[in-house]
């Protein structure tokens, strides 16, 4: 490990490890989950560096790409809970929690570091020449010395699949309600006869999590979407178009002139 | 600089990745921080392979990889699953199952 490899390791290692504390520290989950895709990638990179170019496009494909793809996918369905409550169940725990993985980190490192500082390392250039490469190396010992373990992978794969399908998956009870049936009882119960407000009608911009205003300028959250309003994403009102409304009316401000009169107006004629 | 760094590196993300799953309560954080563990693993077994000349410690890696892959799939299920009764991914709330 000389050289360039020293630069590597600093950079990706310590990236890595801003990405992990990322990952503690970040209130909302899809955050963390961002956090952590940065890790995995500058693994991806040290793995390269350790002469395992296999496994780090591995590492890139299964895990940057599928893995946290599948995280964030759940986040979303999930996407109403997904910030941490701040209550702590039990008293001190998160505080103790520190402590003791602090603790458990120093005895880790230095118990590591201790037992390897004298370590030289072979280095697996013969062993990847010897295959003629990498990938034929790792598919030489999967399919000779770890064949068992290989097969046993495939079964706790379709296991996983259908594990996966099963518990995923919702038996409907009953017949779904079909669109007059839904508007029958909307109407008999009287409860929003009407379909909802869009967001950001009659506000001053039509974004998603801008709530609309009602006729006397208040907003009203009916008009934004569930998910938005769980995750506290509600874009504040923005209340100086009313202020311009309101001179207008009063004539305190009049609209710059257009050049163009009624008579240019083309439904006039009709 | 041997190769060590690298191993010193995994104990810290390991590190780390126990203290998210100490402190965070929301189900797929805490996921997330396992997952943090498992990969300072392999880059721990990948070091070794390295230090000791032979692949094993990669063909190892290779199968942690493989079980997570399969770990996520049934763990994002249940935490759906439980989402959906529960309307919730907090670890604090399934508690209420023995109720």
């Amino acid at each position: 490990m000389e050289g360039s490899e020293v630069v590597v390791f600093w950079v990706c290692g310590t990236l890595a490890v801003i990405g992990a504390i990322g990952l503690i520290i970040s209130r909302k989950a899809v955050h963390s989950a961002l956090w952590v895709a940065l890790t995995m990638i500058n693994l991806a990179v040290l793995y390269i560096a350790n002469s395992a170019p296999f496994l780090g496009m591995v590492q890139i494909i299964v895990y940057t790409g599928a893995v946290m793809m599948l995280f964030l996918f759940v986040l979303m369905v999930v996407g109403v809970d997904s910030s941490d409550s701040l209550v702590e169940t039990l008293k001190g725990q998160r505080w103790a929690a520190i402590i003791l993985a602090f603790g458990f980190g120093i005895l880790l490192v230095s118990g590591v570091a201790n037992g390897l500082v004298e370590a030289n390392s072979i280095g697996l250039d013969a062993v990847n020449d010897a295959d003629g490469g990498n990938v034929q190396g790792i598919a030489r010992l999967l399919f000779t010395d770890y064949l068992l373990a290989f097969e046993a992978t495939s079964a706790l794969l379709i296991t996983a699949a259908l594990g996966a399908m099963v518990l995923a998956h919702r038996e409907r009870w009953k017949r779904a309600a079909t669109q007059r049936e839904l508007s029958e009882a909307r109407t008999r119960t009287g409860a929003g006869v009407v379909p909802l407000p869009n967001p950001g009608v009659y506000a001053r911009h039509n974004a998603v999590d801008t709530p609309a205003l009602l006729p006397d300028g208040t907003p009203t959250l009916l008009s934004v979407p569930e998910q938005v309003r769980g995750r506290g994403d509600v874009r504040p009102m923005d209340h100086s178009g009313l202020a311009e409304v309101d001179d207008l009316a009063s004539g305190a401000a009049a609209l710059p002139p257009t050049g163009r009169t009624l008579a240019d107006d083309p439904r006039a004629e009709s | 600089m041997s190769p060590s760094a690298y191993v010193v590196l995994a104990a810290i993300l390991f590190t780390l990745g126990s203290v998210g799953v100490l402190v965070r309560r929301n189900a797929i954080v805490m996921f997330m921080s396992v997952e943090m563990m498992l990969n300072a693993c392999n880059l721990a077994f990948v070091a070794f392979a390295r230090m000791n000349g032979n692949l094993d410690g990669q063909v190892v890696a290779f199968f942690v990889m493989v079980v997570a892959a399969a770990e996520v799939v049934v763990g994002l299920a249940i935490i759906v699953t439980i989402f959906r009764t529960r309307r919730s991914a907090s670890v604090d709330e399934p508690n209420l199952l023995k109720y």
